[in-house]
This record gives structure tokens, sequence and C-alpha cells, in this order.
């Protein structure tokens, strides 16, 4: 039988989460010689991040010389619709490079061009092919390069002290449930053993949340059990603050067919790599969903859009390749015309487009998924995709340079995909790998500096542990509500009235019926022990979903616009005075607060990358002002 | 316009346990997993099982299903009888949790003691140049997963308990593999640590780890077969010890030829045959004891070895007598001057 003994641990720093960016922090935080854990839900090697399929997006200009770092900043910028955080996409685009070549010295084989360099290819929106991959299974290569380059810091911990464990270390399936504070400063982590259902006490100074996304919360998703917001929900009730909870990105192409593989995604690459949308009747419709701020760029026919495949600097780029929101609603708007497939979704077809051994070799797993669970040969017919819900722009709002958390903690530092603002109000696919690589490292190496500055260890008070293991038994001595049908009611009211389409009435009413929901999750029950035990890690996680849903449904309704990940079908189009307003939630009690916060502003030299004529789809005619200003000093 | 169906589970834990009876319903286009994930919510909300992806690319559904080491998320349903009675069991091999859940910790332990890839001294981040014939063959075992379906299937630790402390298991053989193929990697002895602290002697090509893997990684003939043919190469090399009784190093020195591949413990790849027409480049590598158990025994058996009676110390591959050009033997002029 299992007890409320507590095994305690000391560590500097403790990253919770062991998917890309969480990695990629812990190695930094064990280089600046700090002692370092590293925690995961599932087991090691297992997290989110193999589940990438496309690539890394980093200029290094390998395909095509003319990229670099300022290219891949407009594309950032252009992607999340002027939404992002500036300095992040700046950071981001400059650091990207440096930190793949990187990963090649702990062992990486991305696929090579001729030359010998690392390979990179075409992905909607970027530009130039700036995708490094391998195959399509890059976030796989990603993950087991992290994997491997930890365990090569611990074989030499090993030589040194004799013990593999003695810097850095790994607790996997573990699952963190609260954050325990010293005033208002992070003094360590608790959670469970899901093997033995014991618990855990992490005391450390810093601590970095690397947990990933709120996918879970939807009925179709191409995210796994883990995705519960677990940060974002811990940095909520620890004080922080959320930004861009509204902008969730709903994949095009997930499949839906067949039913049990309902949103699982077909990656991107292979429209990049010449697929093409076709509706019920045959027609390539991306052509009647160019919108006009990409007019300039997208081809008018399919004979331009097919030469470009071959002769990109003298064609413009397939409609297919518009970012994936304009996918999304263009698939949906095909659907709701009657024109979609048997299962709801439309076609996309390589079959046609190139020979069988070219797709093998191109697109290798999803030509092996297709075939093993589908039982769908993709060199020889369409596939049928529709929109599934993807990835969370939203998060942890944190300084730029540090990842640190911004709101009443200190000591709490965010990287990957649970931290806000990097991709505004819309991701360009690629950019999220690259994305846990530099803040990854960023927020290693500033949660050791700051474990380093502190004077002495912030206290955990026993009785904000005892708080936590109460919590944390509760739901195995009620009786209650089954946490199954839970979050299925959850995730109906997430996927019908939150979903890729919202209405204000339709968001008011998802607001009572989570109000509702909570009442009943406060009561949720598990049946069983505490061993390895999945109905109690589901109750547990429950209470997570529900506030970040919260967080998303009150700034849902409240953006008044239509902007990336975020489509209001009563106000469908861009407002340029919305593009300054950041929406944050934070906690007060069990309450979500919601305030506006002004987007921050580019400094000139970046702002003057732009076009005029296009920053004028964005910007307020006084920014605008701002900007004529700028350039007139620039051409003196 | 779902079906009733009928699984056994196998519930329990180290104390032991049962397989247990289910009518579940099961719907067109379903996997295992699927029908795992129904159990959970209306049956058996305490049912353990490990999953993340759902679509065959994370590793962690392994099971035995029908008796057969399989991804759940990847067996369709479509692929048994109407009425057939679907079995659920968890890996045998390894400690039992709970219900479908294993202590994989095993693989982790001999994850760590794979020697990591060694980052070649002279070139900065950025200036790794490979080609990609050259990546493709490490590329194929980097495709592993981690599901340790083939780590469950090698009879070797299946059915022996004692042989794990020796013995890595296929998916750390690939490891080695591909490090040993990787055109960078720094470290020139994957080969023969494979054989000596890995266990690769253990192996006697079965071909069952091949057979399971779900990312169809030729584990026994792109891997395995490679790394134990040059293993014993260099191993039980006669020429070596022929050499050793007729050169002293200093000798060698003395007549101003390297004699590196006679010190084979960095074994020279790339060098071409000298000028006097010696194959030196030949790989070769220092006579060492077979690898033995911690009982200080040869570890094959015929169980666990390929052929009847015991290896030839001289290496398996190596008749009598030897093609000349094969020879690395120089003769020496100033012998004993
Ligand atoms: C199918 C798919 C394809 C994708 N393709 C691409 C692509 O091609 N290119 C691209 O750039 N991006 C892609 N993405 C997005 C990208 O993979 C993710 O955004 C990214 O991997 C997130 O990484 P992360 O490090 O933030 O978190 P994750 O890799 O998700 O890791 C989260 C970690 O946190 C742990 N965790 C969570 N909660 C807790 C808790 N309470 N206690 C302890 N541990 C916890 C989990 O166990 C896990 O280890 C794709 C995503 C999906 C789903
Ligand atoms: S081939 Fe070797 S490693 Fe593979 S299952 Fe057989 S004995 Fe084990
Ligand atoms: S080699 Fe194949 S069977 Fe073995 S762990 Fe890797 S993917 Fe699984
Ligand atoms: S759940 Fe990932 S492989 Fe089955």
């Amino acid at each position: 039988m299992t007890t409320n003994r507590i095994e305690r641990h000391h560590y500097d720093v403790v990253v919770i989460g062991a998917g890309g960016a969480g990695l990629r922090a812990a190695i930094e935080a064990r280089l600046a010689g700090k002692r370092t854990a590293i925690i995961s839900k599932s087991l090691f090697g297992k997290a989110h991040t193999v589940m990438a399929e496309g690539g890394a997006a980093a200029a290094m200009g390998n395909v095509n010389s003319n990229d670099n770092w300022m290219v891949h900043f407009r594309d950032t910028m252009r992607g999340g619709k002027f939404l992002n955080n500036f300095r992040m996409a700046e950071l981001h685009a400059k650091e990207a490079p440096e930190r793949i070549w990187e990963l090649e010295t702990y062992g990486a084989l991305f696929d090579r061009t001729k030359d010998g360099k690392i390979s990179q290819r075409n992905f909607g929106g970027h530009e130039y092919p700036r995708l490094a991959h391998v195959g399509d299974r890059t976030g796989l290569e990603l993950i087991r390069t992290l994997q491997q380059k930890i365990v090569s810091l611990q074989q030499e911990d090993k030589r040194q002290y004799g013990d593999y464990d003695a810097r850095i270390r790994v607790f996997a399936e573990t699952t963190i449930t609260e954050l325990i504070l010293d005033g208002d400063r992070v003094a360590g982590a608790f959670g469970y053993r899901r093997e033995d259902g014991e618990f855990l006490l992490f005391e450390a100074p810093a601590i970095v949340l690397a947990t990933g996304g709120v996918g879970r919360s939807y009925k179709v998703t191409s995210n796994s059990w883990e995705y519960t917001g677990d940060g974002h929900a811990l940095a909520l009730r620890a004080g922080a603050n959320l930004i861009n909870m509204e902008f969730l990105q709903f994949h095009p192409t997930g499949m839906v067919w067949p039913p049990s593989v309902k949103g699982i995604l077909v990656t991107e690459s292979v429209r990049g790599d010449g697929g093409v949308l076709k509706n019920s009747e045959g027609k390539r419709f991306m052509f009647n969903y160019v919108p006009d701020v990409f007019r300039k760029q997208y081809a008018e026919t399919e004979e331009e859009a097919d030469r470009w495949y071959t002769d990109p600097d003298h064609n413009r780029r397939p409609p297919e390749l518009l970012p994936r929101d304009e996918v999304a609603r263009a698939i949906n708007a095909e659907v709701k015309a009657g024109r979609g497939s048997p299962a709801g979704g439309v076609y996309l077809d390589v079959s046609t487009r190139m020979p069988a051994e070219t797709i093998i070799k191109r697109l290798p797993s999803m030509h092996h998924q297709f075939k093993e669970l589908a039982d769908v040969d993709i060199t020889k017919e369409a596939m049928e995709v529709g929109p599934t819900c993807h990835y969370v722009m939203g998060g942890v709002e944190v300084d730029p340079d540090t990842g640190a958390t911004i709101g009443q903690v200190r000591g709490l530092f965010a990287a990957g995909e649970v931290s806000g603002g990097m991709h505004g109000s819309n991701r360009l696919g690629g950019n999220s790998l690259s994305d846990l690589l530099v803040f990854g490292k960023r927020a290693g190496e500033y949660a050791a500096a700051y474990a380093d500055s502190l004077p002495a260890r912030p206290k955990v008070s026993q009785a904000l542990v005892d708080t936590a293991v109460d919590a944390a038994l509760a739901p195995l001595s009620r009786d209650g509500e089954n946490p199954y049908t839970l979050q299925q009611d959850l995730q109906a009211v997430m996927g019908d009235l939150v979903g890729i389409i919202r209405r204000r009435g339709e968001l008011q009413d998802a607001l009572v019926r989570l109000a509702e929901l909570k009442e009943r999750v406060a009561k949720v029950s598990a049946s069983g022990g505490r061993r390895y035990n999945p109905g109690w890690h589901l109750a547990l996680d429950l209470r997570n979903m529900l506030v970040v849903s919260e967080c998303t449904a009150k700034a849902a309704l409240e953006r008044e616009e239509s902007r990336g990940g975020h489509t209001r079908e009563d106000f469908p189009a861009m407002d340029p005075n919305w593009r300054r307003l950041n929406l944050v939630t934070s906690l007060e009690g069990d309450e979500v607060l919601l305030s506006r916060k002004p987007v921050p502003e580019m400094r000139p030299e970046l702002i003057t990358l732009f076009d005029r004529v296009e920053l004028s789809k964005y910007l307020t005619d006084e920014e605008l002002a701002g900007f004529d200003a700028l350039a007139e000093e620039a051409s003196n | 316009m779902g079906t009733k169906r009928h699984f056994r589970v196998w519930r329990g834990d180290e104390n032991g346990g049962d397989l247990q009876d289910y009518q579940v319903e099961v719907n067109e286009g379903e996997v295992v997993l699927d029908v795992i994930h129904r159990l959970q919510a209306t049956q058996a909300p305490d049912l353990a099982c490990r999953w993340n992806c759902k679509a065959g690319k994370c590793g962690s559904c392994s099971m035995e299903i029908n008796g057969r080491p399989r991804l759940g998320c990847m067996t369709r349903m479509s692929t048994f009888e109407e009425n057939e009675t679907v079995t659920v069991t968890p890996l045998r091999t390894f400690p039992i949790v709970r219900d479908l859940v294993t202590d994989v910790e095993f693989n982790y332990v001999k994850a760590r003691e794979t020697p990591a890839f060694a980052p070649p001294a002279d070139l900065e981040p950025g200036e790794y140049r490979m080609q990609q014939v050259d990546v493709e063959r490490s590329q194929e075992f980097r495709k592993c997963i981690e599901c340790f379906l083939c780590q469950n299937v090698c009879h070797v630790v299946r059915d022996h308990e004692e042989n794990k402390r020796a013995f890595s298991g296929p998916r750390y053989f690939i490891r080695a593999a591909e490090l040993d193929m990787h055109p960078l990697d720094a470290k020139g002895d994957r080969k023969e640590y494979a054989q000596a602290q890995q266990g690769l002697g253990y192996c006697n090509i079965t071909k069952c780890c091949t057979e399971v893997c779900p990312e169809h990684i030729k584990i026994t003939d792109n891997a395995i077969i490679p790394m134990k043919e040059r293993v014993v190469d260099r191993r039980y090399d006669p020429i070596v010890k022929l050499g050793r009784r007729i050169f002293r190093r200093d000798q060698l020195e003395e007549q101003g030829t390297r004699p590196g591949p006679l010190l084979a413990q960095e074994p020279s790849h790339h060098a071409e045959p000298g000028a006097d027409g010696v194959k030196w480049n030949r790989q070769v590598a220092q006579g060492q004891a077979a690898a033995v158990d911690e009982n200080g025994r040869l570890p094959l058996s015929e169980f666990t070895f390929d052929r009847a009676a015991a290896p030839s110390p001289f290496g398996d591959d190596v008749t009598f007598p030897l093609p000349p050009d094969d020879l690395n033997y120089h003769h020496s002029n100033k012998w004993d001057t």
C-alpha cells in the first residue's frame, strides 16, 4: 500500500517537461554547472515533440542563399499577423541556425544538400526553403538527439563523480500538480510518480516550465493525453500571466478518415512537395481563397503554380502553401458549401503529382502511417483531410530575452509551446521546433543565472505541501462523477463553441457551461488506487484543462476581430486597433481575470525591414504616420 | 454501427493477476488502443496503459496482442476475425508495474551505458559536411521509436533474466551500428565495444527483432550482421598474433612503417596500401579474449550460437590457407642486426 511519505529532492534548476524545450533548457542549465532535474509525465523520449514531422525553421541559407534572419523575421511577423512579440521573433530568427548546427555536434543526422550541408525544404508561409528536416520525422530526430546529448552529459558525470545522476537526472512518468512558493518566489514543485502513486517534492529556487500545449480540451486534436495545459495552469496558480490564449491553431490537414485516427496530422510538407487540395468536384479550390494581403505572392493559375516547384525564382507560389489558418478556413468553407468528402473533409492528393518512388522517398513516414493505419496507399489515392486542433499560440507571458515569467512570481521561467508571444496570432510551420531550441536554451541559461543570484534558497513550507497532498488525494476518496465523462463534456463545449469559427452567443454560452463544469470537476472522483491509475491522473488534469479553457473562452469573447488562429464570424475582418492589444489572463482565487495590454512596438531598424504597402494592411493610420517619419529620417 | 467484441485483458500487478473478460463495442476503422480507451472510459477507468501519439510515432503503446508484440495504436481491429477473441497482455520481458504497463528501465540503463556520439575535434558547429548517401545508413537506425518491442522479443533476455546484465539488446546494437556508420563519429572502436561490453556475441541472428520492428528497421541484416562480421574480423584475426610474434613496436618504427593496424586501439580506416604493397589499412584489432560472463565462462552455447560446438579461435569466417592479398605480414631485412 502506498503511503503519504514524500520523497524529497534538492536541485538548482527543475525543468518540468521533457520535450524539445525542456531538454534544451536542462542541457543549458547543466552546462552552466547547475544540478538539474528533468520531469516528464511520460517516459523519457516520448514527449509530444516526437510527433513533429515537417522540420525546424532556421535561415541557414543552404538551399537558397538569399535567405537570412531578416527574411525569416519578416515571415514570422507576417504569419503572426504582426501581433508577435517582435523581440522574440527577432531572437528566434537570429539564433535558430546556431541552435540547429549545434544539434549536429550532438549527433543529429539531417538530410543533406548536394554539397553536404543540411538540406532545407519549403513550408507554408516561409519565403525560402528553410526547414531543416529528416524525412518527415524531424521531431523524433530532435528529441532523440537531445535525449542522447543528456546521456552523454551523464556519462561525463559518471566519469567525474562516479554517478550518472550526479548533475542531471530524469524523473520520467512523474507529474507535477503544484508549484510551491515562498512569498513571491518559487521554492519547489510537488507531484506524484505514476508508477506507484508516491508523492515527490522537488525543492529548487528556479523552475522552467516546458509542458507544451492544451489540445486535449478539444474533440478533434492531434495532441496526446499529456496536453492538458498543466504548465499554463501551474503558472496561473503561481501568479504568472497568460497572453494570447484566444489564438489556437487548427491544422488544416488532419486525417478525417478512418474515424479512429481522426485528428492525426498529414504534414504540411505534403503540400510543400507538390500535394494539392481538391474538393469533391475535383477542383483545386485554393485559388479562390487567396486573401488580398497575400495576392502578390501567390500564383493565380495552376500552370504558374506548377512551374514554381521547379523554378521558384520566376514564378509565384501555389496557394496550397498559404499560411495554415487560411488553408483551414478555406477547407472549412468548402465543406460548409457542400463540396466536402464523405467524412467531412477535402482531398489532399499527391498520387497524381509525382511518381510513387518519389513520394515514398520524400514522405516515408506519411506513406507508412497511411498504409498501416488507414490502409490507404497515398501513392495511388488521395487522402481525406480536415481541420484539427493542433497548437496553442497563447501561453505564459515571458520576458523575451530570459524566458522569465511576467506577473506576481519570481524564479519561474517558461519555454516552448507553453510560453506565449513568439508566434503572435498564428505560428508558421517549422517555427515551433526552432522556438523550442532557441528559447529552451535561453530559459535554461537564465534560470541557472537566477539560481546563482539568490543569496539564500527560498523555503518550502510544510503547510503548502500538505495542501497539495490533500488536493491530489481528494478524487480518490470522493464519491462523484467519472473523469472521462467530464473530459468528454469539456471537449464538446470547447470543440462546438470555442472551435475554429466563433460567435459571440456561443462563446457566452461556453462560459456558462464551463462554470457548470467547474463545479462538477470540483467533485470528480476516481476509482482504484494510486498505482498507475489513469482515471486518477485524468481527474487531476481536469482542473488544469478547465481553467485554461476558461482563459481561452474569455479572451475569444473579448477580441472582436478575426486574426490568425482566432476567427469570429461576427467580426470577420482584421482590425488594426486590435493589433495593438494583447489580452492577458491571470488568476485571482479561482476567478479568471482578463486585461488588455499594449503589444510592444518594433524597434525602428526592424519595422523598416517591411514594405509600407504591406504594413498598411496591419497598422493604424497613426502607426503608419510614425513609420513614414522613420522612413523620412532614414532617407535624409 | 459498432459491434460487440470479446476482449481479454491482463489485469494485475507484481503480486500477480489474470486475464479479465470484457464485452466491448468496436467501430469500423478502430485500432486496439481505441478499444482499450473505450474500456477505460466505460468499464475499467483505472486500466493502466501507456500511449502518447496514437500514430505509431512515440513507441509508448507496446503490448502483446494475441501473443504477438505490437503497437496497440497500429493494430487495426479489421485484422481480426469478427468473432475472434482479442487477448491483450503486457510485454513479457520486463517487470510488471500494473495491467499493461511494464517497467522498461532496463532499456534506459542500457541506453546510458552505450557511449555517446563523439564529435570530431576539428569541426565547429555549422562546418559539418556529409553526403546524403553516407548518412542514410545511420538514418535508418535513427528511425527507431524506442518501442522496445525488439528488446521484448529477443530470446536472449526474454527467457533468461540472468543475461540482462551482459546483453544490451537489438535496440542498442543498432545504436552502436548507427554511430559506427556515422560519417563523422570520432570514436573508432564501436564494434569492439559492442562485442566486449554490449554482449553482441549472445545474438545468434534469429531475426525475431527485425520481424517485430514497427519501423521496419532491418536490425539484423543492416546492423547486427555487419557489426558482427567486422568484429570477428578484428577480434580473432590470426595475423595479428602472427605479426606480434615477429615484430616489436620499436622494430617497426625503426623501419619507418606506421604500425597502426597492429596496435589497433585506433584502427586506421582509410589508409592506402603502403608503397611497399603491404596492406597496412587492413582493419585488425588487438587480439582479445572472447567475452566471458560474470562467472568467467564463455557465454556461447549451442542455444545462443549459430552452429554447434565452439567458435574457431581464429574467427569463424577465416579459412586456411589465407589469401595472400589479405596478409599484412612484412618481412624485415633488418632483422636482429
Ligand atoms: C502532429 C504534430 C506535428 C507537428 N509538426 C511540427 C513541425 O513540423 N514543425 C514544428 O516546428 N512544430 C511542429 N509541431 C509543434 C511542435 O511539435 C510542438 O509545439 C512542440 O514539440 C512542443 O514542444 P515542447 O518542448 O514545448 O513540449 P512537448 O514536447 O510537448 O513536451 C511537453 C513535456 O512536458 C511534460 N509535462 C506536461 N505537463 C507536465 C506536468 N504536469 N508534470 C510533468 N511534466 C509535464 C510532458 O510529459 C512532456 O515531456 C507539431 C505538433 C504536432 C502535434
Ligand atoms: S537477431 Fe539477435 S538481437 Fe535479434 S532477436 Fe535474435 S538474438 Fe535477439
Ligand atoms: S528498433 Fe524497432 S522494434 Fe526496436 S525499439 Fe526501435 S522501433 Fe522498436
Ligand atoms: S501511441 Fe505512440 S506509438 Fe502507439
